[in-house]
């Protein structure tokens, strides 16, 4: 069961893009099987295939993995993106969900609902331009290296380029005074790997609009 | 610097309540510095304690670690609760993930408006009684053995403990339906370890959610 791996996800970004770019930067070729309708969700569940009953859920090395940080932690040992030793670890895992936090907030606003939106935006933004860009300029300043972490690739610099992705299509003004966080963003998006799965035809889902978010909640009644 | 670790956050359970379980468990002596005001989390802020001006934080090792799954993963490395490889690693985490999302809910619970409070309550107990509880008891079931990974004590179960501890103060006795959840709470209870900090007198934090909002409220809002 050496395989490629097998992501058990909507056709979306959501929970599953981090994921899909960790596979992809570490260049770990990937199937997909979306869920496309109820019944592909249900059968799921019902065959026992969902811990929790819920998606992400990636099939690799004989095990179905449900839950994004247990999928993502165990990519990143098995693809040496975790850091060397535990301290540098304790430094991934601390910038790690600190972005995941802020990457949450960023895609949960298509979601969330209409009377909300305008606040939880400037929330958004605030958090974005006052707190989380700025404690990455500073650790990019304060040791002047190419990563954030160990002066080499690791998952963090992969979950930090996904976001100011996000970032950028969200505002992009918000990131004109984080030059160290400009440069960042070039150096890993020109990566082999990376620059690859930022070419059209990749497995990198596109943003969803409204209605299409809409559409999806009919179907799928969330 | 390898004195106790320092652990910065209200006198209350919150987010910092599973660390201080999983360092008790571990048999590690730590500190707590009680923030008590607004001033306290401005300072810890304006020294740059707080990478994303967030608490908890906990002082370990020359580092002044935030965000609570980081702490956490830390902690279990350290002391040998986190797996004897990848793939039990890869078990605890998913467990571990499922116990935090539903302690999310009952954490953010106390917070709720009082006219979404019953209906959150009663999710919290739907959860926890359809998705999280059948899921943990089926993993007991389908290897017989004491704990949830690699027959022997990790992080998971620790976690899971404390779950059950607080979602049976929300709702007595809804463990009796799970056996082999039960006889799992009550040999990581047994622990030495854990049962001198289930004593009286430990730094184990009451359920008083009403007190905890308050402590928070004078420091965060």
């Amino acid at each position: 069961m050496s395989g490629k791996p097998v992501l058990h996800y909507f056709n979306a970004r959501g929970r599953m893009e981090c994921i899909r770019w960790l596979l992809a930067a570490a260049g770990v070729e990937f199937e997909e099987k979306l869920i496309q309708s109820p019944e592909d969700l249900e059968k799921l569940k019902k065959d026992g295939n969902l811990m929790f009953d819920q998606v992400p859920m990636v099939e690799i090395d004989g095990m179905k993995l449900a839950q994004t940080r247990a999928i993502l932690n165990y990519i990143a040992t098995k693809y040496d993106l975790y850091g060397k030793d535990m301290k540098e670890r304790a430094l991934i895992d601390m910038y790690s969900e600190g972005i995941l936090d802020l990457t949450e907030m960023i895609i949960q606003l298509v979601i969330c609902p209409p009377d909300q939106r305008e606040a939880k935006t400037a929330l958004a933004k605030d958090r974005t331009k006052n707190r989380y860009l700025p404690a990455f300029e500073k650790v990019l300043k304060s040791h002047g290296q190419d990563y954030l972490v160990g002066n080499r690739l690791t998952r963090v610099d992969i979950h930090l380029l996904e976001l100011l992705l996000y970032v950028e299509e969200f505002d992009a003004s918000l990131l004109t005074s984080f030059p160290l966080l400009k440069a960042f963003k070039s150096r890993i998006s020109s990566l082999p790997n990376v620059k690859k799965f930022l070419q059209p035809g990749s497995q990198r889902k596109p943003a969803m609009d409204a209605k299409q978010i809409e559409e999806a909640r009919k179907v799928f009644k969330f | 610097m390898p004195g106790k670790p320092v652990l910065h956050y209200f006198d209350g359970r919150g987010r910092m309540e599973p660390i201080r379980w999983l360092l008790a468990a571990a048999g590690v002596e730590f500190e707590e510095n009680f923030l008590k005001t607004r001033d306290d989390l401005a300072r810890l802020r304006s020294d740059g304690s707080l990478m994303f001006e967030q608490v908890p934080m906990v002082e370990i090792d020359g580092m002044k670690l935030v965000q609570t799954k980081a702490i956490l993963n830390y902690i279990a490395t350290k002391y040998n609760l986190y797996g004897k490889d990848m793939k039990e690693r890869a078990l605890i985490d998913m467990y571990a993930e499922g116990v935090a999302d539903l302690e999310l809910m009952v954490l953010y619970y106390p917070y709720m408006p009082p006219g979404e409070k019953e209906a959150s309550l009663a999710k919290i107990k739907d959860k926890a009684r359809n998705r999280y509880f059948p899921a943990y008891e089926k993993v007991l079931k389908s290897h017989g053995q004491d704990y949830l990974v690699g027959n022997k004590l990790s992080r998971a179960d620790v976690s899971l403990v404390e779950l059950l501890y607080h979602v049976e103060e929300m709702d007595p006795g809804i463990v009796d339906n799970f056996p082999l959840l039960k006889a799992l709470r009550t040999r990581v209870s047994n622990l030495p370890t854990v049962k001198k900090f289930l004593q009286p007198g430990s730094q184990r934090k009451p359920f008083d959610d009403e007190k905890c909002v308050e402590s928070a409220k004078k420091i965060f809002s």
